[in-house]
């Protein structure tokens, strides 16, 4: 499945992370671009977390920006999940 | 097996997951993790997806899981069940329950998504959550709905808002429907649970409502803030007093009934069934176990 729509969640707040979706065209690949407070410590597992999700999903053409204030796991799948569904126009949300 | 203790029942938005993950450690008795009116409408599929995912990887430890879902008659609440009953959290609290037939109709959801999910043995309990007029008149058939349901809750500024009224701190409003709760959920052997106090800084304010629900028979509170843990268990624990006298009464009990006496008196007063259940329950609130009690008695 191919995003359509900009789209984001989560928020900035301490232990989330907001997930902002660009809907690329078609053969592009993934593209994911991290910022995060502990970077240096966890920037591959946050990566392959964000990966994992989008596998399930079925998701291989996206730009995907994450900006991460310490999240847990569950947390970052959560808003890669949430992102990429209303991106998809499956579930609304802001943006 | 001793009584599971619901003094301190305390919500969490469900879109914040800085206080999901730190739930087990408040340590209240409960935690309520809210889809409901804590999440903004535009946030409601976020807040559920967080929700499902912290269920499945958060340690709550001995805290009680509770999550309310979004009444079933919103474009919420169906998508609620669908991710929340497979997961069969402690329980599932249903807001604004009117009518024997909101719980039919949620039960009929909650017993198919089981169903689907091949869940034979379901462990999920059901709260119901009465802030009506027309669910407080309803309340007696609504507690005995389902046999699923252990325990019912006045949801406070939902029902002033229903009555057109103010909540105000002597709680005059609300009272009648307090105690028509109360008496609805104890005659089918419910935990019966009081709603918020909101003023988070009015600790003496907390104090004097948490005193005058557990005269009139709430087994506790919802809470919506860590701060107002403890001021809610001093008022519940019982004191040193109270358990050293329930102590006594159960000793004697189980003296007596191992000499087939069924009622006895200590100290001049008479001791019958009534006077020991509320020994036990004083027991189980200062988590003393009775069976070293009974042990101590026969050796």
């Amino acid at each position: 499945m191919t995003p359509k729509f900009k789209a984001q969640a989560g928020t900035f707040e301490s232990s989330d992370i907001m997930v902002l979706i660009e809907p690329v065209s078609e053969e592009a690949g993934r593209q994911i671009d991290i910022s995060s407070t502990v970077m240096l410590q966890f920037e591959d597992d946050i990566k392959n977390t964000i990966n994992q999700v989008l596998d399930d999903l079925d998701i291989q053409n996206v730009h995907l920006i994450a900006k991460d204030k310490g999240a847990l796991t569950p947390t970052i799948k959560a808003r890669v999940e949430a992102a990429v569904k209303r991106s998809l126009g499956i579930q609304e949300g802001t943006m | 097996m001793a009584r599971k203790k619901r003094r301190s029942m305390l919500y969490i938005p469900g879109n914040n997951p800085a206080m999901i993950q730190q739930a087990g450690v408040y340590g209240c008795d409960a935690v309520l993790l809210d889809l409901e009116d804590a999440v903004a409408l535009n946030q409601k599929d976020a807040a559920r997806i967080l929700v499902r995912n912290m269920l499945q990887t958060v340690e709550f430890y001995d805290t009680e899981v509770c999550v309310r879902v979004n009444n079933m008659h919103t474009p919420f609440g169906l998508a609620d069940l669908e991710e929340i009953v497979p997961l069969q959290p402690d329980n599932i609290r249903f807001p604004k329950t009117e009518s024997v037939q909101d719980v039919k109709d949620f039960m009929k959801e909650v017993r198919r998504i089981e169903k689907e999910h091949g869940i034979k043995k379901p462990t999920m309990t059901i709260h119901v959550m009465i802030e009506t007029a027309k669910g407080v008149a309803n309340v007696y058939e609504i507690a005995g709905a389902d046999p699923r349901i252990d325990a019912i809750t006045i949801g406070g500024q939902d029902l002033t808002a229903d009555m057109g009224i103010v909540k105000t701190p002597d709680g005059v409003g609300i009272d009648y429907a307090r105690k028509r709760i109360v008496m609805a959920g104890k005659a089918h052997g419910l935990d019966v649970l009081d709603t918020v106090f909101a003023d988070v800084n009015d600790e003496e304010g907390l104090r004097e409502e948490t005193e005058y629900i557990k005269k009139i028979g709430f087994a506790g509170k919802a809470l919506i803030n860590p701060r107002q843990v403890d001021g809610v268990h001093e008022v519940f624990n019982p004191t040193e007093n109270e358990v050293r006298k329930a102590y006594r009464v159960y000793s004697e009990f189980i003296r007596n009934k191992n000499a087939g006496i069924g009622v006895f008196a200590i100290d001049g007063k008479m001791v019958d069934a009534p006077v020991v259940q509320r020994a036990i329950t004083v027991l189980e609130y200062a988590n003393i176990d009775l069976k070293e009690i009974e042990e101590s008695v026969a050796s």
